[in-house]
């Protein structure tokens, strides 16, 4: 008898980084998985009735039973798929993971990277995977916009930070390729500009 | 060597009692110590740098910040007695994710009902009502939301519990009228004895709230 596999679907978008952290997760434990595009202007039954409450994505789909919140995906999923843990194994290290990944949604924490090559110590951890909307986004956007928010002078901290993470293969797989993104932001800018009018 | 177990703490606090409450549904010894929030300690600057805030439990030494990192690591050190966490992962990402609602759609309109008037207060209400249907709608014809168990949502909403009578003298409703499977649930948490032993009286909060609105200008 053939084993029934696991389904496992993301209904995300694809420039949105809470949607990217998921997938930063799921390629780490190497879960294949289904990625839906979801349009935010028009949204599906599937994602209304999968997130009620929020109407937002991400949502994450395992056979059928949905989570949402983008935190709360990372924790499902290390929780679930327990190889190359995502969160730290002791209590109180698990702790100050959970306390700097909420301050990281909030905002930028340039000391906590000095001596250290990842937020989360040696590897990469729950608050780098957190942590990628700050590092892509703002400097992709200072690309095109031309001011730098994040300048290396008063930052080299997360500027290693962001070297290191390139190195990775998952996090080379997983972020927006630049030219695609960067394209992208000039649009939205262009689009909000006229709104502005 | 025995643990050392320090909760910084503010008497009022929700946030505070979700720690409280925690720790006494694990039976641990702990010492409570009151913070002047307009005057705070050095060992809670120090302990919390980054936010300046309670609770912070401090364990032999090393503290954890915020209410629900607090609880979670309570449950996760002291894992013998009365789990406050589901065990499955699936309920447990259930548990976080009304957490997570109660901590901005619940909190955001509970802090302006106390604290202003007129139209402000009132958009309040109706945002605070209609984010306790939605958790009323979550908790069914459960005794607790953590089903037969007194669990991580119901501990997160009991420190909002102990402020109902407050809000409704404060902004003139009855939450009873709008919810009341919600509150028969509330009632059921207020007795148990680790949240009897944590919160305040009603009463002593009211005096609080009205205090502070005078002080504001309210």
């Amino acid at each position: 008898m053939a084993e029934r596999s696991e389904e496992v679907k993301l209904l995300g978008m694809w420039a949105s980084p809470f949607s990217r952290r998921v997938e930063i997760a799921l390629t780490l434990k190497g879960v294949p998985y289904e990625f839906s595009e979801q349009d935010i202007a028009n949204k599906s039954p599937l994602l209304l009735q999968s997130n009620p409450v929020h109407k937002m994505i991400p949502v994450l789909l395992h056979n059928g039973k949905p989570i949402s919140e983008s935190l709360v995906i990372l924790e499902y999923i290390d929780e679930t798929w327990q190889n190359n843990p995502i969160l730290p194994q002791d209590p109180y290290d698990r702790a100050i993971a959970r306390f700097w990944a909420r301050f990281v949604d909030e905002q930028l924490m340039e000391k906590e990277l000095v001596g250290k090559d990842f937020l989360g110590g040696e590897s990469l951890g729950f608050v780098d995977i957190v942590a990628t909307l700050v590092a892509f986004w703002l400097m992709r956007t200072e690309e095109v916009v031309g001011v730098k928010v994040v300048p290396v002078e008063m930052f080299p901290e997360i500027h290693r930070w962001v070297k290191n993470l390139l190195d990775i293969d998952v996090i080379k797989k997983c972020i927006p390729p630049e030219d695609e993104h960067l394209n992208y932001i000039r649009a939205r800018m262009d689009s909000l500009k006229l709104k502005s009018v | 060597m025995a643990d050392e177990v320090i909760l910084l703490d503010y008497w009022a606090s929700p946030f505070g009692m979700r720690a409280r409450i925690a720790l006494r549904e694990k039976g641990v010894k702990f010492e409570c110590r009151e913070e002047n929030l307009r005057d705070k300690s050095p060992l809670l600057l120090q302990m919390n740098p980054v936010n300046k805030k309670i609770p912070v439990l401090i364990h032999n030494g090393k503290p954890v910040c915020e209410s629900m990192n607090v609880v979670q690591y309570i449950d996760e050190v002291w894992s013998g007695k009365n789990s406050i966490f589901p065990s499955d992962p699936y309920q447990r990402a259930q548990a976080r994710f009304w957490i997570d609602f109660i901590d901005t759609k619940v909190y955001e309109p509970a802090d302006k009902i106390w604290s202003t008037t007129g139209e402000v207060q009132e958009t309040a209400k109706k945002d605070f009502i209609e984010a306790l249907k939605i958790l009323e709608a979550e908790l069914g014809d459960k005794p607790y939301f953590g089903g037969d168990n007194f669990g991580f949502v119901d501990i997160a909403m009991t420190g909002y519990y102990s402020w109902f009578e407050p809000f409704e003298k404060c902004a003139n409703f009855s939450i009873e009228s709008e919810c009341p499977t919600l509150m028969a649930s509330a009632k059921r948490c207020l007795q148990r004895e680790s949240v009897v032993n944590s919160i305040p009286n009603p009463d002593e909060l009211f005096a609080l709230a009205l205090k502070l609105r005078k002080e504001y200008g309210v």
